[in-house]
């Protein structure tokens, strides 16, 4: 998860993964027309987002396509996000039993 | 050869004959997959169905098609399709690669008919189902596919 944060916390490279979102599955010359940035460095950053699992690659013929893999992405939103939707139930159900429990006082 | 719209990838500490039952046995679909249960002999030529008969939890759904290709424990191709609609169908790989004490799970989806909804549906569902069989594997226990749906 370490990996993933740290892959996320450079401009360039949530650029490229924004390009990837726009139109998935791009080879390292399509997506070098785009960005302000030297072969090497989009290269450079593309290894590091692949070790993150970010990016996900297929061979097509001779051609490298990329990928962009929300998945580890979604286990962090399960992670913190998910937990804070389950205690919102909580919350919920208990406002609910609560004013049940109201209720049955009243009658 | 079409270029693949989707590709997903997760690492799992797991074994690939365990992934191949996570993803093959119906009553291990039920615990991960949203309630939902994958039904197959999975061999070549014969069909398969995603099935959620809504009383496990989730919703109602059903999904499916052929079994295209299958060589447990490292390679299943499907095709996938509502039953509603087979003509609306789209091709589905499960690549699966053990590497060292983990496995390598690479997910392709495409092949999607121009103008079809289903590339958009499994955009939404890959990621959750994934995380979650991911989950299952590791703990014991999916997670909620449903959550904010």
């Amino acid at each position: 998860m370490e990996a993933v944060f740290k892959a996320l916390a450079d401009k360039s490279r949530r650029e490229l993964l924004d390009q990837l979102r726009k139109s998935n599955g791009q080879t390292l010359g399509e997506l070098c027309d785009y960005l302000d940035m030297t072969r090497q460095a989009v290269t450079k950053h593309l290894a590091l987002l692949e070790s993150a699992n970010l990016v996900v690659t297929v061979w097509r013929g001779r051609e490298k396509l990329h990928y962009l893999n929300p998945v580890p992405i979604h286990e962090i939103f399960m992670r913190w996000i998910g937990k804070f939707e389950q205690q919102r139930m909580q919350a919920l159900h208990n406002l609910k039993q609560a004013l049940g429990e109201n209720k049955h006082e009243q009658a | 050869m079409n270029k693949p719209e989707q590709v997903y990838t997760t690492y799992i500490k797991t074994t690939p004959e365990k992934l191949w039952a996570a993803i093959t046995n119906p009553e291990f679909t039920r615990q991960y997959w949203g309630g939902g249960a994958n039904v197959s002999d999975w061999k070549k030529g014969s069909k398969w169905e995603h099935r959620n008969d809504g009383d496990t939890g989730g919703e109602k759904c059903c999904t499916g098609g052929q079994v295209l290709e299958s060589t447990p424990p490292t390679r299943l191709v499907l095709s996938w399709a509502k039953p509603e609609d087979p003509e609306d169908d789209s091709r589905v790989s499960f690549e699966i690669e053990a590497i060292e004490d983990m496995v390598c799970l690479k997910v392709v989806h495409g092949n999607f008919k121009e103008g079809s909804d289903l590339a958009s549906k499994v955009a939404w569902g890959w990621p959750r189902v994934l995380s979650s069989l991911k989950s299952f594997l590791e703990t014991g226990k999916g997670i909620n596919v449903w959550a904010g749906h």
